[in-house]
Parts: C-alpha cells; sequence; structure tokens
C-alpha cells in the first residue's frame, strides 16, 4: 500500500470528510473523534450498519473497509478518507440476504446487519467448509436471540449455491 | 471521548517527526487505542495515523526466519503459506485471537502494545496503580479471576492479554525500533516488563518510537508446534491459561524444547525453568510434570485465581503429551 503523497491534517474541530461509501462519494463534516459506525448512522443517514456494545465485542456494526470486514465502531471516520467504505445498504438482493430469510435466520433482527456483512466475507475468506469452522470464524457477531443453528444453514446454503 | 486532532502520514520520517508532540499517540489498528480513548483510559489529544507507512509486509528471510512488518495484519500474517508452514504455534496464537473481523484490523506491533484487561484498569473511577501510579490495586481484594499468578508484585497483577506473543516470545522473536536518534532491536521477551514497583511502564519503549517489525529466527523445532488455549468459551475468549509448545523428539528422549505461557502471567511467559528440566530428558509424563511443578512453584495466587495454578501444570503435561506424540 502506498501511502499519500500529501499529509492529511484534521481537527480537532469539524471537518469535512470525503468518504467513499458503497461506490458513492459523501461528504461528512465530523471530528476526528467520530466513529465510521457513528458517522455512518448520525451524519451520513445509513442506520443499516447497528450499534450494540461500541467497544469491539459484539459485531452488530460490522462494515467492510477496502474489502475486508471490521468492526465500525473501534473504526475512526477520519482515518476512512480514501478507502472503500461498504455497509449493509451497499448489499442489493444478495445471496446471503436471500437466505437470512428463506431461512430464518434471525429473530429481532438487530444484529443481523453484521452477521450478513460479516457471513459475506466468510465466504470468500474460505473458512465455511463446516458448521464447526462457521461457528469458530462468524464468533465475532453475536446474536442475543442465539439464532446461530439458522444463520450457519443459511451460510451452508449460499456456500452451497442454493441461492442465486 | 474527548476532542483530538489527527494526522495522516505517508513515511517514517513523518510520523517519528509528529511523534514528538508529547501529547500525541500514534494510531494503527485502533481495536485498542480507539477504546482506550472512548473509556477514558487513553488521554492524548492527538493521534498520529500510521496505517499508510511501508511497514505491513510479511518476508520470509533466508534460511527460513520472518520479518513481520509492524503493520501487517494479525489475519493476513496467520494467512501467509510459508508462516502456516514453519510456525504452526504462531498461525495458531493468531486464529485462536479475538474475532475475524479484529484480526483484520489490528496490526502486529499494535498487538504488543495492547493494554490489559483488568476492569479495574479499564474503570477511572477505581484505584489501579497501572492508570494512576500509587493510586492501589481494586483487583487485590476484588474480581481477579482471571488475573496473573506469574511476575506479579503487589502493586499489580493484571494478566498480558496476548496469545501470538506468547507464541513469538517462545520462539526468541525479536522487535524492532526506531526513534528520531536511531534504530535499535531487542528480544521480545524484554519487550515486557513485569510491573515490579512501577506497573505504569509496561514496555522500554520511549515515547514517540515506532515499532518497525518482529522478526522470527530460523526454527525448524517449530515445524512440531502447537498453541493450545484453555478459556470459559469455545471461541473469541481470552486465554485462563495457553501454552505454546515446539519440540523435537529423538528415540523418546527431548532434544529440543520451546515453551512459553499464556493467561497466567504480567507478561508473555517464557517457561524456562521448565525448558531447562526437559532438554535432553525423557519424553515421558513424569517428566513433564516435574517439569510443569517446577514452573509454577513460585506462583502466587489469590482467593479467585488460585485454579490457574493446577490448570497451568495441567495444560503444560498436555501440551507436551501432544507435541511429543506428533
Amino acid at each position: 500500500m502506498d501511502g499519500p503523497l500529501e499529509k492529511i491534517e484534521r481537527g480537532p474541530e469539524p471537518a469535512k470528510l470525503s468518504l467513499s461509501v458503497n461506490g458513492a462519494t459523501l461528504v461528512a463534516e465530523v471530528e476526528p473523534r467520530a466513529s465510521l459506525l457513528d458517522t455512518l448512522r448520525e451524519t451520513l443517514d445509513l442506520t443499516g450498519t447497528k450499534k450494540g456494545c461500541n467497544q469491539g465485542a459484539c459485531g452488530a456494526c460490522t462494515v467492510w473497509v477496502d474489502g475486508r470486514r471490521v468492526v465500525s465502531c473501534l473504526t475512526l471516520a477520519v482515518a476512512c478518507e480514501g478507502r472503500e467504505v461498504t455497509t449493509i445498504e451497499g448489499l442489493v438482493e444478495h445471496p446471503m440476504q436471500e437466505a437470512f430469510l428463506s431461512c430464518d435466520a434471525l429473530q429481532c433482527g438487530y444484529c443481523t446487519p453484521g452477521q450478513i456483512m460479516s457471513a459475506v466475507k466468510l465466504l470468500e475468506e474460505g473458512h465455511a467448509g463446516n458448521d464447526a469452522e462457521i461457528a469458530e470464524w462468524m464468533s465475532g457477531n453475536l446474536c442475543r436471540c442465539a439464532a446461530y443453528p439458522h444463520i450457519r444453514q443459511a451460510i451452508r446454503e449460499v456456500r452451497d449455491g442454493e441461492h442465486q | 471521548m474527548h476532542a483530538m486532532s489527527y494526522a495522516r502520514v505517508g513515511d517514517v520520517a513523518s510520523a517519528l517527526a509528529e511523534g514528538a508532540d508529547p501529547d500525541s499517540r500514534f494510531l494503527a489498528g485502533g481495536t485498542t487505542e480507539v477504546d482506550m480513548l472512548r473509556i477514558g483510559v487513553a488521554r492524548e489529544r492527538r493521534l498520529i495515523d500510521i496505517n499508510d507507512l511501508p511497514l505491513n509486509t510479511i518476508e520470509d528471510l533466508p534460511g527460513g526466519g520472518l520479518r513481520l512488518g509492524a503493520l501487517a495484519r494479525m489475519s493476513d500474517v496467520a494467512a501467509t503459506p510459508s508462516v502456516r508452514e514453519r510456525f504452526p504455534m504462531l498461525v495458531q496464537a493468531l486464529e485462536l485471537g479475538a474475532s475475524a473481523q479484529l484480526r483484520n484490523m489490528a496490526s502486529m506491533g499494535g498487538n504488543m502494545m495492547q493494554r490489559v484487561r483488568c476492569g479495574y484498569f479499564r474503570e477511572a473511577g477505581m484505584p489501579c496503580n497501572k492508570r494512576e501510579p500509587g493510586s492501589g490495586c481494586a483487583a487485590q481484594g476484588g474480581f481477579h479471576r482471571g488475573h496473573a499468578v506469574l511476575g506479579t508484585s503487589e502493586h499489580c497483577f493484571a494478566t498480558h492479554p496476548s496469545d501470538v506473543a506468547v507464541a513469538l516470545v517462545a520462539l526468541d522473536a525479536v522487535i524492532h525500533l526506531q526513534g528520531r536518534y536511531g534504530e535499535r532491536a531487542m528480544p521480545l521477551e524484554d519487550f515486557f516488563l513485569q510491573p515490579g514497583d512501577a506497573p505504569e511502564r509496561e514496555h522500554p519503549i520511549e515515547h514517540g518510537e515506532l515499532i518497525t517489525a518482529i522478526e522470527v529466527p530460523a526454527a525448524p523445532v517449530a515445524r512440531t508446534s502447537l498453541y493450545w488455549k484453555v478459556r470459559d468459551r469455545e471461541s473469541y475468549e481470552f486465554a485462563l491459561v495457553s501454552a505454546a509448545v515446539a519440540a523435537t523428539v529423538t528415540n523418546g528422549v527431548i532434544r529440543e524444547v520451546r515453551l512459553a505461557l499464556g493467561g497466567v502471567a504480567t507478561r508473555p511467559w517464557r517457561a524456562r525453568a521448565a525448558e531447562q528440566m526437559l532438554t535432553g530428558g525423557p519424553a515421558i509424563s513424569d517428566a513433564f510434570e516435574a517439569a510443569a511443578s517446577a514452573e509454577l512453584a513460585p506462583a502466587v495466587p489469590h482467593p479467585q485465581n488460585a485454579f490457574k495454578i493446577e490448570l497451568a501444570k495441567r495444560t503444560i503435561v498436555r501440551v507436551l503429551e501432544r507435541v511429543s506424540a506428533a
């Protein structure tokens, strides 16, 4: 990864950040201390990403930065300038969304956007060989309703090409 | 979280120049740093984002060693084929730590700098000698089931939380630092200080000094190695006890052994007493038990964590049995 040629200097007062989110360039005026999670939800009105623990423990806020699944609560928005951010709003009729619906892989649904953002990457990473492996590599996404068996079923079905 | 300024730099020289500001702190993966800032334990007013520095390479060294750039992510190191082939316990320690998301974020250098998970360290209203020197240790009479039994002091006995640092210490890894006045390197084991009388000082690193790389020397013994983690949950939990072990056994005799413990000590704990007793001796359970007892002899238990002494002994015996049978 090559660094930018010019140093980026922001804050402490609010600054206009140019963020690439779901392929669109969006401007958010926030302070450097603003998390990506709060910026998405409160400033950019992208409320699909959920706030659970706000300390990196629950995975409800999982998004992709430069194609990797990360927790947006421990990511600063200012650190995402020049990166590509993808949220649940960036997935449209994705097979994983279809599978979560048809498998009833949720009860309250609060953790679901994070589960789906994590599950899509899980398949790309190649760690969905069996249920034990799926459970291990999805352990960063907690489900208070304990819909885990159906979440694993949804992931298996997408892995096996049952939702195109 | 308090207000702060932010700078993103693209080269080491700029990072070191910015890092001279005593109110600044480097930002890498952020998994510890943003958490610490949010709960008010970190108080810096300026973050220097070093993620664009060219320090994220993972290189094979001639002869079989590794050089891990300080900004290499845990997930990338674990996925590197040569690491998987040469250092199984390093990969296992990485993949048993945190979650997939956090491993994508967390850097190797940042992992070495992560802070303890003692609940009183994280709670600004409570006495904590590490956070506020001289204020006392609320864990002594409080909740300390996860705390350390080795390397403790009356001032602090918080457990060092890293998994991968345990494997790296067993592998004689060397950490490379760069400051404004030059570069230096030291054994990774020496990078972790025991609390003693100054639990606030965790590493012999100066303010504004950067970790640039971690080097792992070639270690054929590590091809037969194991990282075993015992914890309350099956996944995504800190260790109660962990052990990194590598051994070469021929004709029932231990020719070479590396052993380090996690979850039980204030630093990644190289089990040198056990290694010394085991080397050249028979690979039998009696010898493993004797070595485990010797290693845990200096352990200092507290009411809630005394179980860790027996658990650590059993873990040592178990990993030695497994690796010597491999």
